[in-house]
């Protein structure tokens, strides 16, 4: 589904990480995990192709999306086509304030099909009652608690049914039962939808609960330091700094 | 029997929808009571196609239509979007209001804004007294920035607009006083009303523009993002730390701005003037002749006011924004509105003031 490689990124002088390469496979859930400022929000925009990268590529569904020379990416209708088959749930929500979310979730549809207005409406509820919100429908953004906020970011995200989800710390900032009410949602869409995720997080239970692999990054070693499934990582890593990772949290 | 093949994903069913929802509807079948959707041929379906074929099973009827044939993972799709499309919608909101009753909410709503605006007041003049016996509350720094940003950084603008009136009134008011044979007497008119009037009216206007509104947004920001309610619990008191330096920055700034501005209409009415044929000489004795200290003063003294009131509106505003994304941007509205009304009511009781005693 997604292929990068030896992906680098700079702001300035100041290199985040370099030498970058994973793959990710259909249907899988694959998480991007690592300390604070190691560069996974980072990772996932470059994934995403809102930033160019300083060195590499990354392919997405076949396409290139991103790459340090500009012109090997794709563009124009063919980029359009591209992301609309991707789909991103931001650290945020990024919901649009202004609009019900109902309205939220029908405005990429109503962007990229010609669906009608019936039929849109009704997806819309489709996908708000995939993550539990119907009830909340009519109301704005303002007035739901961080939780929702998220669930719906996510029902946004998959407003055009992409086969590959990108979510940028989904579970941060939510108590505990709330998280493992998202990654059972998570799981679930990934094996009844056969959505593919890439889930940038540092929770740890969110890591063992939903990661069908992983990667994670460090900062001090700018770049990827351990890969693979993150249960086994737990009990097998010699690495001093994943260990610490997953110990710590862990006790 | 309607048959599936292939991928029915958003694409295709955005391609079917209306075709199949015609043929749902209209099958004969539909009215003996017996639809088989046939799903044997499909080999991915998304959730916009789930929500499609669940579409076609209702219109078709509730107990009419069938699903058959359908793999393991077309079933898993179908399931779960019937499940969340069960869901129960949100709940109807309450019932509209009677007019009166609206009427009445409205009207409480606005008494309360009202008091809101009192109590503003209050705490502004006691935070006044608290800083009068202790002028460190206020931060010096604070205010020389907002000094920079309410005054210096509007005196290009408030040349410009000073010097524009002045043309214009001087050309506007040249025209029937040319009838009479009064042109000379343009710059008494048009000093008496920049000195008195329009002078300090402008001002304001910039000012509930330019720094009523950015008091607002700013103040807004603040108390959206519950730094307001930080400072408080600091135990520092947001209007003497906020509002106390954006008020004497306005009060102070507005008389520079309107004597400026006052400058800058009279010069652009001096131009006119050349261009009529008098000298800056005559239009200099016209002006001595016409104009007293007391015009000019009283115009400051009601800039400095108008100064005060607009930033007052502003903060008001901000401190008072509600929550949401639109909270701010509706505060600074208010502030420019309220302020630019406010002007315009206090300048006509200044009117009526200057008049009674005499001015």
């Amino acid at each position: 589904m997604i292929r990068v490689r030896d992906l680098a990124a700079r702001f300035g002088e100041r290199t985040i990480f370099e030498h970058v390469s994973f793959e990710v496979r259909r249907g899988e859930v694959f998480v991007i995990l690592g300390g604070s400022g190691c560069g996974k929000s980072t990772l996932l925009k470059l994934m995403v192709g809102l930033y160019e990268p300083a060195a590499g590529s990354v392919e997405v569904l076949g396409r290139v999306l991103a790459a340090a020379e500009g012109d090997r990416a794709v563009a124009g209708r063919e980029r359009r086509a591209l992301l609309r088959r991707i789909g991103v749930m931001w650290q945020s929500g990024a919901l649009f304030g202004s609009m019900t979310l109902a309205e939220n979730v029908e405005l990429p549809i109503e962007e990229h099909t010609d669906l009608p207005r019936e039929a849109r409406a009704l997806l819309a509820r489709a996908k708000l009652g995939l993550v539990g919100l119907s009830e909340a429908a009519e109301r704005l953004p303002a007035e739901l608690s961080g939780g929702m906020v998220k669930r719906a970011g996510i029902a946004r995200a998959m407003a055009l049914d992409p086969p590959l989800l990108f979510l940028d710390e989904p579970s941060a900032g939510l108590d505990p039962i709330t998280s493992a009410g998202l990654d059972r949602l998570i799981r679930e869409l990934a094996r009844d939808l056969g959505t593919t995720f890439v889930v940038v997080t540092h929770e740890l239970q969110s890591i063992l609960a939903i990661g069908d692999r992983c990667i994670m990054l460090d900062r001090e070693a700018k770049g990827v330091i351990a890969e693979g499934d993150p249960r086994r990582l737990r009990e097998e890593s010699t690495h001093p700094t994943v260990r610490a990772f997953f110990r710590r949290e862990a006790a | 029997m309607l048959a599936f093949s292939g991928r029915l994903d958003i694409e295709a069913a955005a391609r079917l929808w209306r075709a199949a929802m015609r043929a749902a509807a209209d099958r004969p079948a539909a009215r003996a009571g017996e639809v088989v959707l046939d799903l044997a041929g499909l080999t991915a379906l998304d959730s916009a196609g789930a929500t499609l074929l669940l579409r076609i099973a209702e219109a078709a009827g509730p107990r009419a239509a069938r699903f058959e044939g359908a793999s393991a993972g077309v079933a898993t799709v179908l399931a779960r979007t019937r499940a969340a499309l069960a869901a129960p919608g949100p709940p109807p909101g309450p019932p509209p209001l009677s007019p009166l009753a609206a009427l009445g909410r409205a009207g409480v709503a606005r008494m309360r804004r009202w008091v809101g605006g009192i109590g503003f007041l209050g705490e502004a003049a006691a935070a006044t007294l608290r800083a009068l016996r202790r002028p460190a509350l206020v931060r010096g720094r604070d205010v020389l920035r907002h000094l920079d940003e309410v005054g210096t950084r509007a005196f290009p603008l408030t040349v410009l607009l000073g010097t524009l009136i002045g043309v214009i009134l001087a050309f506007q008011s040249s025209i029937p006083m040319r009838r009479f044979g009064a042109e000379v007497f343009i710059p008494q008119l048009v000093g008496i009303s920049l000195l008195r009037e329009l002078g300090p009216l402008l001002a304001a206007v910039i000012l509930a523009g330019r720094t009523g509104s950015a008091f607002a947004a700013e103040l807004g920001t603040m108390t959206v993002n519950e730094e307001v309610s930080a400072l408080r619990i600091m135990g520092v008191d947001p209007v003497a730390m906020l509002v106390l330096p954006r008020l004497l920055a306005a009060t102070l700034a507005m008389p520079v701005l309107t004597l400026l501005l006052d400058l800058a209409g009279l010069v652009g009415m001096g131009a006119v003037m050349g261009t009529l044929g008098f000298p800056p000489a005559a239009v200099l004795a016209q002006l001595e002749q016409a104009l007293s200290l007391g015009d000019l003063l009283g115009g400051l003294f009601k800039a400095a006011v108008f100064g005060l009131v607009v930033g007052g509106i502003g903060c008001h505003a901000g401190l008072s924004a509600g929550m949401g994304p639109r909270a701010v941007g509706d505060a600074a509205t208010a502030a420019v509105v309220g302020g630019i009304v406010a002007t315009i009511v206090l300048d006509g009781l200044f009117a009526v003031l200057f008049f009674r005693l005499g001015l």
